[in-house]
């Protein structure tokens, strides 16, 4: 089975709400929006104080190319617009609406048909993905119709699919899989028409049998998709790790992209949410999450409205266990710990995962003994000890040399450490420091 | 007898070469440079501490000797009589410099500012404030990791274990700017240290609505502008729900600090107050000549 080649670590698997199906949550009685949902500029809010909306309003307007639209996925009428602790843990700029019954635009198609047929061209489709605000569902939340959009020069030759889901405990995009085969497979054509490429391979790690079966006897219908099972390993949701995984090529060093190796990587939650715009003209405000942890009641996987606070989630699942230490957004590798369950689920809000205080706990971290296990981890091939002192001694040139940029931020080398040292804390920080460095340079350039 | 004679021979020989031929480059390739540089650079205090804006004390001498003027120059860590040194040395006029002291704009200790979260990770500031807000419901304060105590090289900073926040020891504070770089949140800032000493300021940076910040500190600025108002001299701005009071206009009269509902306005090295008639008119009048230096 393929896999990719530098790198990688087993954490267990704990996929424990893979058997749940999906369930629809409740309205929140008030939904909140931060107008900083994906990476890019932050949406500018069209509504006001008092307005009237409706499930599928536009409330926020793309605030730049690469950025997206916001729309409401509730009834009701605008509260405030006003500061939220989202995710980061800082207070944003936000839009609350009042809930106030459960009345769609009419242009959404609610019906459960299937639509197969899109007679749209290429740019009409990257338009409406665009307007829809679609943006990656993996959690890095980059807009997708800026990824279908190649810079001059560079052509796609293949799409990639990734419902890896390599993440312990999360099964979002597991679930999705099962559940609405079909349309993920509508979607990926979409794609494939939008981007001008005949083949589309849709990546699965071994440990859901069960959808790569279902895929891929679903897939013989559609012509140029092979789903292509992988075995298991983290990070192989990583967009490099995984085109070296199914299609063999490497992504150089940053800034190069996906693209420059003829390949586009869509998540395929968003490839589910390209459907749902492109074909039932329904614009992104739900999306599955999963809700999880040893101590919960009830493990699920919801259907959520966007702007639901997270402790609504976490009542749905039988509450909130006495011995949580963390609640984190996501998943245990690359999640982040909320600072606040009152924070609203936004478009990469994939899992929210409870952990217990035993295992919350960040073990006092000793020297370094040079095991190398952090390097041998390392899926990107850098030498983690060694950028981590870098950046602990603020070395920022001599990091940049060592291609600090080129880090993933998975966690892996701090997972296999056996010193317990908190080496991706002092990467991150060492890749905003070389980042800014290298930005502020092409400033001066220009 | 005869080995060691020529080894003495043939050494000296290669040494008397070498040295005329290290004379002539010396000569052929020599650099004046003005020893003015070297004896202004032998005044300086040799911290190499960057806060005069130069690369080190050598850089400094440097640039006072080129400049040909010691306008805007001033070495804070020796101060002015550094300065005068200085100025004997390259037979200029020192310029007036007011003495300037980091101050830490945050009063949000234990028990003013609750803890709502815990954090476990790396413990440098930088880190923190890049992963999120902060252990309190305030994300502008103080995060007590002691980025300003590393870089602060004459141990002027400390982070007191019981308030959680960092302090400034202004006697070893020599305003050299370091901390206020080291600082992610901005909170440190040089301000003149004013006649005895005395200052007044908003210890606080945060930024948030009224409501929100009353909720997550007990001393935050609130923003509600009653400084602004009772100010007599104009030194207070409101921006961003932040007063800030401008320490060049400031007259020391510490109406604003009366008035402050949160407390967030700070007024140190004031002696305890008298009863109100003696005490209010000779302090604002004292204190209205010192402001202008």
């Amino acid at each position: 089975m393929k896999t990719f080649r530098i790198g990688g670590v087993h954490p267990d698997d704990k996929k424990l709400s893979a058997g749940k199906a999906i369930e629809r949550l409740g309205l929140p009685r008030q939904a909140v929006f931060p107008l900083s949902q994906h990476i890019g500029a932050p949406a500018t809010a069209v509504v006001k104080k008092g307005d009237e909306v409706k499930v599928g309003t536009k409330i926020a307007e793309a605030g730049g190319f690469v950025s997206a639209p916001i729309y409401s996925s509730v009834s009701g009428k605008v509260n405030k617009i006003d500061t939220v602790t989202d995710a980061s843990g800082y207070r944003k700029p936000a839009i609350f609406i009042d809930v106030d019954g459960d009345e769609w635009e009419a242009s959404i198609d609610r019906s459960e048909d299937i639509v197969k047929e899109c007679t749209l061209l290429p740019e009409e489709i990257i338009k409406k993905i665009s307007a829809a605000g679609v943006v990656g569902m993996g959690g890095a939340c980059f807009p997708t119709h800026v990824k279908l959009s190649p810079p001059p020069g560079c052509k796609a030759d293949c799409i990639i699919i990734n419902a890896v889901e390599c993440e312990p405990y999360l099964t979002a995009d597991h679930r999705l899989m099962l559940e609405k085969p079909e349309q993920i497979l509508i979607g990926v054509t979409i794609l494939m028409k939008a981007a001008k490429v005949d083949k589309a391979y849709i990546g699965i790690e071994s440990n859901k049998p069960d959808a790569i079966a279902l895929m891929t006897q679903k897939a013989a219908e559609f012509p140029g998709i092979e789903v292509v099972p992988l075995k298991v390993k983290y990070p192989q949701g990583g967009e490099k790790q995984l085109i070296d995984a199914v299609i063999g090529r490497q992504v150089p060093a940053p800034p190069a992209i996906p693209i420059n190796v003829g390949a586009i990587v869509q998540n395929v939650g968003t490839v589910y949410a390209v459907y749902e715009a492109v074909q039932k003209n329904k614009p992104l405000f739900e999306r599955i999450v999963t809700v999880t942890g040893k101590s919960l009641k009830t493990t699920s996987n919801f259907l959520v409205r966007m702007g639901t606070p997270i402790s609504q989630l976490i009542d749905a699942a039988g509450g909130m266990p006495e011995d949580t230490g963390k609640v984190i957004s996501g998943g245990p590798m690359m999640g982040k710990a909320l600072a606040d369950i009152e924070s609203p689920v936004c478009k990469g809000t994939s899992g929210v995962l409870l952990i217990n205080e035993k295992e919350a706990v960040r073990r006092e971290p000793s020297p370094c003994i040079r095991c190398a296990k952090c390097v041998s981890a390392c899926p990107m091939g850098l030498e983690p000890y060694l950028i981590a002192t870098l950046s602990v001694n603020g070395m920022w040139e001599r990091l940049e040399k060592e291609s600090v940029m080129s880090c993933i931020e998975c966690g892996s080398c701090q997972f296999t450490c056996p010193s317990h040292r908190p080496m991706l804390d002092y990467i991150r920080l060492g890749k905003g420091k070389v980042g800014a460095m290298i930005k502020a340079r092409n400033m001066k350039k220009q | 007898m005869n080995v060691i004679l020529l080894a003495v021979i043939s050494l000296g020989g290669i040494g008397i070469v070498a040295a005329i031929v290290l004379f002539a480059a010396s000569k052929k390739f020599a650099i004046y440079e003005d020893p003015r540089i070297a004896k202004v650079a032998e005044v300086l205090p040799q911290a190499n501490c960057g806060g005069c804006g130069y690369p080190g004390c050598n850089g400094f001498a440097e640039a006072c000797v080129k400049a040909g003027s010691l306008e805007g120059k001033l070495c804070p860590v020796g101060g002015q009589a550094v300065m005068e040194k200085v100025a004997g040395i390259l037979g200029l006029d020192a310029a007036d410099a007011t003495p300037k002291v980091a101050v830490i704009r945050c009063n949000g200790t234990c028990e003013n500012r609750a803890k709502n979260t815990v954090y476990d990770g790396a413990r440098t500031c930088a880190i923190i404030s890049a992963t999120y807000g902060g252990e309190t419901g305030c994300s502008y304060g103080c995060l007590g990791a002691g980025d300003c105590v590393a870089a602060c090289q004459f141990g002027a900073i400390s982070i007191n274990p019981e308030t959680g926040i960092a302090e400034v020891d202004e006697e070893k504070c020599t305003a050299c700017g370091a901390c206020v770089k080291a600082c992610p949140k901005g909170i440190i800032e040089l301000r003149n240290k004013g006649k005895n000493n005395r200052r007044v300021y908003v210890s606080c940076m945060n930024k948030d609505k009224g409501a929100v910040t009353r909720k997550a500190c007990n001393v935050g600025c609130i923003g509600c502008g009653k400084c602004v108002k009772t100010c007599p001299f104009e030194a207070i701005t409101l921006a961003n729900n932040l007063a800030y009071i401008d320490y060049n206009k400031c007259k020391l009269c510490r109406k604003c600090v009366d008035e402050c509902p949160q407390s967030a306005i700070i007024a140190v090295n004031f002696p305890p107050r008298k009863p109100k008639a003696e005490q209010d008119a000779p302090a604002t009048a004292d204190n209205a000549t010192q402001a202008e230096a």
